[in-house]
């Protein structure tokens, strides 16, 4: 609480801003132009004064509840009318509704005489009485040069000027003067002597038969602003300078994750694949597979009932739509259903900032969760990289604040290092997927790794990359003690080693029988031993048991001798015992 | 009385001494020239602002002519009447024969 209270002064002592409603432009200044001040707008012909300066009112009465003031010196009204038509802006309905007055101011030299002293308290009545009409807040002057020409006192004319001006500060009104663009000065008039708040330069240029049109904020007292040169489109929906969005690094990082659509992928990277809102990059040289790995991952994610828009620079949505059904991916339901939308244009039709204009409407309009552009490398093709790249930040950032995840594919040349991705923008990407063509025994197989990953345990494994009509698969390469295999020379050795195990496994049962029979062998001769042992034993007892017999019939023999002789039975018998 | 053949619009801002001498010379002028032959309608623009548009009024004093045809203005304070009847394209053809 203290600290907002200590904040709040702070805020209003700064300047204060009217948003020009003008996507980009209200970034660039840091929130618009300054409020109840002039600023000048000044280029060539043809370089979007007249526009720039329209829209700022037309988004003012529309967005803003600020009604304005539009006066012209060159066009009329009517003209004027039906060129911005064709991008929107109904300007019949605006000055049917108040919110617009246009006033046309036509002054030609040939019809005035001029004598004796004036002033142009006549512009001023005018303009007063527009504004007092509909409480306008915005007034802009179009192109209020023309007067130097209109009016024989140039004295005169400067004089007003300036009181002009400072009567639109008095009055609070956020204007717009545009001037054309001089040799050496700002405007060919000097008008910049009068407008020093805030100046905006507006330039034409053609680049290599690419024309872009690009926006500077020369001055803007009292401000912070953006002080590059900024590439700005006219589109179908007004001006939009680029950036579109703010270059800050504070979207919200997401803890959820999307498959990408191939179980064995989703398990090199940390078993669940990708974090949503985050950027991917496949890169790869021609024909690695990068299109179909995106497409699998559009039609995966469709299948989880998520919005997937595919911007593919390199085939035509029927060829695409064809192509990928042979690998078995049918993107064609979620078409049909409208989760699927696929835009398809050259790189070449337009610039690249038109390329992201389109691309930045086209997301904001469809809301998607993913965005899969095929190939970005295709939209930098005749660009330099030091303008491609903060470009394709912007673009990243922005997608990422929407906190779609984005998957980007990116053709890289055979000579070249795979890891130089062409546009240079892999650091801008969390996940970097490089696929490569392996060639080896006769034949170019796919692989496919890993080569970064923020923010979760991926896996450093080389992966083959198999594109059946079944979809796509990752299977492991062969990794031998000199080499990694794949393709043919993996099956080959998969073969291989499968044989291998068969004769193992078979030696190793043979031995087991061997080692039956060996013991029953043992057995049997355990068997034996015992038999002979017993037969033996038996020998024995009966030997025993024949003495005893022996003894027993001897004695009973001596006893009978004894008494037959008549002598003692004892003693006979104990000598013989003696003796025996 | 013959229908005026010139009529003439005088818009002023205002009592401003440029005005006031504006519509005092305009009928200086306008009676030793064009004696009965013309109107005057001055059209203050304070009073009525939304006038300005119509004729195409950025200076102040502005004189119209409005008839003949065609349209005509002379802007200033009309202080130089050799420019004034140049403007009004009144010069000096009848005078000379007389």
């Amino acid at each position: 609480m203290n600290k907002n209270k200590n904040q709040k002064p702070a805020n209003s002592l700064a300047l204060s801003k009217t948003p020009t409603g003008i996507k980009g432009l209200d970034e660039i200044t840091g929130g618009g132009l300054p409020t109840g001040r002039p600023t000048l707008v000044s280029g060539s012909a043809g370089c979007g004064k007249t526009m720039l300066a329209l829209e700022f009112l037309v988004r003012g009465a529309m967005q803003y509840d600020e009604p304005g003031v539009f006066m012209m010196f060159e066009e009329n009204a009517a003209d004027l009318t039906a060129n911005v038509r064709s991008l929107g802006f109904d300007l019949d309905q605006l000055v049917a509704d108040k919110k617009i007055v246009l006033d046309y101011v036509y002054i030609e030299r040939s019809e005035i005489e001029e004598t004796g002293e004036y002033d142009l308290e006549g512009l001023f009545i005018r303009l007063g009485h527009a504004i007092d009409t509909i409480g306008a807040k915005r007034v802009v002057l179009d192109t209020i040069e023309v007067l130097f020409g209109g009016l024989p006192n140039d004295a005169v004319l400067r004089a007003e000027l300036r009181r002009l001006f400072r009567w639109l500060k008095d009055r609070g009104m956020t204007a717009i003067v545009t001037g054309e663009k001089g040799d050496v000065s700002v405007t060919r008039y000097g008008l910049e002597e009068y407008v020093a708040d805030c100046v905006i330069l507006l330039d034409h240029r053609v680049d290599e038969q690419i024309s872009t049109r690009r926006l500077r904020v020369m001055k803007y007292r009292g401000s912070a602003h953006g002080t590059n040169e900024y590439p700005f489109l006219i589109g179908a929906n007004g001006l939009s300078v680029l950036p579109i969005t703010s270059l800050q690094l504070d979207h919200a990082a997401s803890t959820q994750r999307l498959s990408t659509g191939i179980a064995r992928l989703d398990d090199m990277l940390g078993g669940k694949g990708v974090f949503r809102g985050s950027s991917i990059l496949v890169s790869g040289s021609p024909g690695t597979g990068k299109s179909s790995l995106g497409a699998q991952f559009c039609e995966s994610t469709c299948r989880q009932g998520e919005r997937v828009i595919l911007f593919a620079y390199e085939e035509s949505s029927a060829q695409i739509l064809r192509n990928m059904r042979s690998i078995g991916i049918d993107l064609e339901p979620y078409v049909n259903k409208g989760l699927l939308q696929i835009h398809c244009s050259r790189p070449t039709l337009y610039g690249l900032e038109q390329h992201l204009l389109m691309l930045h409407d086209t997301v904001l309009a469809f809301q998607p969760n993913v965005v899969v552009i095929d190939p970005i490398s295709n939209l930098t093709l005749e660009r330099d990289d030091n303008e491609v790249k903060p470009t394709l930040m912007r673009l990243i950032d922005f997608l990422k604040h929407q906190q779609i995840t984005t998957w980007f594919t990116s053709l890289t040349s055979n000579e070249a290092a795979p890891e130089s991705s062409q546009v240079g923008i892999s650091s801008l990407m969390d996940t970097w997927l490089l696929l490569r063509n392996v060639e080896f025994n006769g034949e170019l197989n796919r692989t496919l790794f890993v080569l970064k990953s923020r923010g979760m345990a991926h896996s450093n494994q080389v992966r083959e990359f198999v594109m059946s009509n079944k979809g796509i698969n990752l299977v492991d390469v062969y990794l031998g003690t000199d080499r990694v295999l794949s393709g043919t020379a993996r099956v080959a050795q998969e073969a291989m080693e499968q044989a291998q195990n068969e004769l193992g496994q078979q030696d190793h049962e043979r031995k087991l029988r061997q080692l039956a029979s060996k013991q029953a062998t043992i057995a049997a001769q355990i068997a034996a031993l015992q038999a002979e042992a017993e037969a033996e034993a038996e020998e024995l007892n009966f030997a025993i048991l024949q003495a005893q017999v022996l003894a027993t019939a001897t004695q009973q023999g001596t006893e009978t001798l004894n008494q037959l002789r008549g002598g003692k039975a004892s003693g006979p018998s104990g000598k013989l015992g003696k003796k025996s | 009385m013959k229908p005026a053949l010139f009529e003439l619009r005088l818009y002023v801002a205002g009592q401003t001494p440029k005005s006031l001498a504006a519509f005092t010379n305009l009928k200086r002028i306008c009676e030793s020239h064009l004696a009965g032959e013309y109107t005057i309608e001055v059209i203050d623009l304070i009073k009525t602002p939304q006038l300005a548009a119509g004729d195409q009024i950025l200076a102040i004093p502005t004189l119209v002519r409005r008839l003949p045809e065609p349209i005509k203005k002379i802007i200033g304070d009309l202080s130089n009447e050799e420019r004034v009847l140049v403007g009004l394209d009144i010069l000096p053809v009848k005078r000379i024969p007389a």
